[in-house]
Parts: C-alpha cells; structure tokens; sequence
C-alpha cells in the first residue's frame, strides 16, 4: 500500500509569498503598506458617508450615498480581488526539467559554427516579425516566456509581468492585471465622486452658515493630490492596455521607437479596441496550481469585504513617472517602507528624492485648527 | 477511479527510463502552444504521426481556451458588472476548456500511450510551460488494467 502524504502546493511553494486561509489568499511576504491602502480608503470613505452623506442625502438626493457605496464596494472588492490572487507565477522546473534544459544548454555550447548564434541561455524568438530574447532564470531553471519576468521581492517569475505593488501587497501580472486596472479605476471615480460632494457640502453649507463655519462643521477630506495621482495611474494603465504594454515594457522601452527605428510592439493587436478586450476580457484561470491533483484554491471567491481605505494616491506613487504621468509630490514616500521602494523601482526612473511632500489626507475638524 | 488508480500504479510499479520535455511554441506570440516536433527519444516508442495528431489536438484545444471574440467580451462585460462574483456560480471560459484538455490528455493516455510505456503530464501541472512525457522501461507490463 503507497501511502501519500498530501501537502497542498502552496505549503511546498518555494517563492517569498505568503498564504493565508489555507491557501486561497496569496500575498507578498511585506503586506504592512496594503493595510496602509485599506486603512486609508475606509477612513475617507468612513468620514464622507459618516458626515457628508446625511446633509447631502437630505438637502440634494438620496441616491449620492447609495452610489458612493456601491463604488466603494466595488472598490475593495477589486482591492482584494487584485492583492489576494496569483498574478501569474509561474512554478518553478522540476529537478528533471531543469537538468535536461542544462542539457539542452551545454550541448549548444559545442564548436562555434559560421554565423551569430546566441548565447547559450537565451533564446532568440520571431514573433509577428519582431526578434524577442528569452532570458534563462537562474531561480526558477526555466526559459522565461516572453513578457515575463523574475520579481525579486516575491522571487518569482510573473507571467506578463507588470510591476511589484507594495499598494496592493503582490504582484500585477497576467491574472490580476484587469482586478488591479478596474481597482484604480473604480477607485479615482470614488476619489472624484467623494470630492466632488465634499467641496459641494461645503459650499452648500456656506451659504447659509458662512464659510468658516461650514469648515468647522464637517469635515474636510482633502485628497486633492491622489485625485490627481490615481486620475493619472489610471489613464496611465489606460494607455498602457490600448497599447498592449506592460509597465515593465512601458518603463524599459521595450517598444520604442527610440531603441531601433523599426521597433514595434510585436503583442499589439493594431487596433485598440482588440487590445483592450485582450486586456480585460482575456483568459482568467485560477493559477497553475488548479490542477486536479492538488487544489489551490488562488482567491475564487470574494471573502469578506472589509475595509480597506482607500490608499488612494499611494497608488500612483508606486508607479515610477512615465512621460504621461503628470510628476507629482509623492507623498506617498512618507508612508511606504523604505525596502519596498528600491525593489519596485529598480527598473524606473529614480523618483524625486526630496519628495517630503504634503499629507495625503489632511482631515481638519475646523478651519481654526488649520491655522486659516 | 480505478483507472486513474491503475495509471498512478504503473507510474510506480514500472522504473521510469527518462523524461522527454516538449517545450513551448513562442513564435506565435504568448498564446499558448507547444511544439509539433517530434522528439527523437521517442522514435522507438510511438508512431510520428499518431504524436504529432495528438499535439496539434493539444494545440488547437488551448487556441480555443484562449480565443478572444464577442462571447469572452460578453462574459467579461458580465463578471465586471457583478464585480467577478458571477465566478462563484460559474466556471469561466478558459476553465471549461481546460477540463476539456484534461479529459482529452486522460483519454490519450489510456488508449495509446500507457499501452506504449508512455505517459503524458497535463501541461496545466507544468504551468503550460512544457508537456512532460514519461517513458517507462520496456518490460512487458500489459495494458496496464
């Protein structure tokens, strides 16, 4: 009798991710700036729908309260959807695997015969008329395929491999892109729709009280500068899904003009629409460790909806300034832990380094106390 | 299932001779397919045509998992619009197909390549980054029911 000792796939993981509720949550090992995200977005929108909300039901119409919870809803649940699952990581080769790829390897690296050939651990590859070099990952013994990439905080290879979000706590890749996209979408309407209602109230408010006292009597949620930032990351990735790239691609220049005069997206469907129903209405499968013998479950299934606040402008941050990023105070710098910052931007551009920047939310309970 | 049951039997009653990987096809861009060549440690075991039916079967299933057209635009219209809970009542497009695959590959095992000494690994386990193909030692181990 062959006795088995089932262990799930995720017990055996040998990348830095974390997994909670028996494997169906999968997080970056360093989560303390997604709790950040989760405390801001609840304490904004728990002060909107907590002092806002009932002068605005009552004076304008009830269907502002009611809007701004089912956006807000959507919100953290995109939030979860995009941190709690498998971005695409792919599993790492097996002992077999690995040794016939070194095989493979060794025997190209006979007499150099006439013409170029590539280094032995990289693959050149034609695809739609443009070359594309395969890079071997030392870490994973595999040929990465093309668009991905070895996250180093995860230590994983990520399939269409975005970025490292410390925002969300994981990865953005090929599974949780389109979860990560509408999250900062849904997100920068929240951020707009909440305040937009707030300078209303306020306005409303003075004129009958005058203005200092309508300050005074509710307060303010100043998100002015993640407004901008997550209205920025969200036509950002907009761009980016219209096109076809990656941020990675984005940020590297993959793509550009700039690198060879006849370089172009080989991935691009030619026309946007294609592009973006590619995006975020492509494949969703539930991570390669649905297979039938062993069950990992990657975040199905919604659990609770709990709160996150809305880190809204951190978001942005993360993202290292493209040229269609408008450049920005990055507040955000006087939140996130300073391990996370060289990770994610070890490919980009360098943020400004005297970013001191203002507070993200700035909640006065009277204009006396802001010293107006 | 007593024939899965058998299979993993096999599995560990015949020695495993060597392990043959059939990589990814990359030249079509990201979809996924895998390579039609035909591997030469395998030219003594299994007809070149019956293998290479059996890939270009593998490949055409995944082209269909991952065909994009007016039915994954309107699954994914719906799953946005119930912030992806629908998932929780049904499968996805690219899931149905790839229990299709699974069928398909159990079913391939069965009738040709265990009585060969062969076996096939679902891509899926390999993260559809190669197919695996075991080859047991030649003993004469039956149909393996």
């Amino acid at each position: 009798i062959i006795t088995r000792t089932h262990r799930r796939k995720w017990q055996i993981f040998p990348g830095r991710n974390r997994f909670y509720c028996n494997g169906r949550v999968m997080m970056a090992r360093q989560t303390g700036v997604f709790y950040l995200t989760l405390v801001l977005i609840m304490v904004t929108s728990g002060l909107f729908f907590a002092f806002d909300c009932p002068f605005l039901a009552s004076n304008l119409t009830p269907a502002i309260p009611v809007i701004g919870g089912v956006l807000f809803v959507f919100v953290l649940g995109m939030l979860f959807r995009a941190s709690f699952s498998d971005p695409g990581v792919l599993p790492r080769a097996t002992p077999d695997e690995a040794a016939d790829l070194e095989r493979q390897i060794d025997g190209a690296n006979g007499p150099s015969g006439p013409g170029y050939r590539p280094p032995p651990r990289i693959r050149e590859v034609v695809i739609n008329g443009q070359t594309v070099k395969l890079k071997y990952c030392f870490t994973c013994k595999i040929f990465r395929p093309p668009r991905a990439s070895h996250c180093s905080l995860c230590d994983n290879c990520v399939e269409r491999f975005d970025h490292h979000c410390p925002w969300v706590g994981n990865c953005v890749g090929k599974r949780n892109y389109r979860f990560f996209y509408l999250f900062v979408l849904s997100l920068s309407f929240l951020t707009v729709f909440i305040f937009a209602f707030v300078i209303t109230h306020v306005i409303l408010r003075s004129n009958r009280t005058g203005f200092l006292s309508a300050l005074k009597d509710s307060p303010v949620v100043v998100c002015f500068f993640s407004v901008w930032s997550i209205m920025g990351l969200s036509g950002f990735h907009t761009y980016l899904i219209s096109s076809n790239q990656t941020t990675n691609e984005d940020i590297k220049g993959s793509w550009s003009t700039k690198r060879a005069k006849d370089n172009y997206n080989p991935y691009s469907y030619g026309n946007i629409l294609t592009n973006c129903c590619a995006a975020l209405c492509g494949i969703l499968d539930n991570l390669f460790i649905s297979s039938s013998s062993l069950p990992f479950l990657l975040f199905s299934s919604f659990s609770s909806i709990s709160l996150l606040p809305p880190p809204s402008l951190s978001f942005l941050l993360h993202l290292s300034p493209s040229s269609s990023l408008p450049s920005i105070s990055l507040p955000f710098l006087l939140f996130s832990p300073s391990s996370s910052l060289p990770c994610l931007l070890s490919s980009s551009s360098s943020l400004p380094p005297g970013a001191a920047g203002s507070l993200v939310v700035r909640i006065c309970r009277s204009a006396t106390e802001q010293g107006s | 299932m007593a024939e899965t049951h058998n299979m993993q039997d096999l599995h560990h009653q015949a020695a495993v001779a060597s392990k043959v990987y059939v990589q990814r096809d990359y030249n079509s861009g990201t979809i996924c397919r895998f390579q039609t060549k035909f591997p030469s440690e395998l030219e003594s075991r299994v007809d070149r045509q019956q293998f290479e039916e059996t890939m270009q079967t593998l490949n055409n299933l995944y082209a269909e998992a991952e065909k994009i057209g007016g039915k994954s635009y309107l699954e994914g219209c719906l799953a946005c619009m119930t912030a992806y809970t629908i998932f929780l009542c049904m499968e996805t497009h690219y899931e149905k197909v790839l229990k299709k695959i699974a069928r398909f590959i159990k079913e391939q095992n069965e009738k040709i390549y265990a009585p060969l000494g062969l076996l096939l690994t679902d891509p899926i386990e390999r993260g559809l980054r190669v197919v695996e193909i075991t080859i047991f030692e030649d003993r004469s181990i039956g149909s393996g029911r």
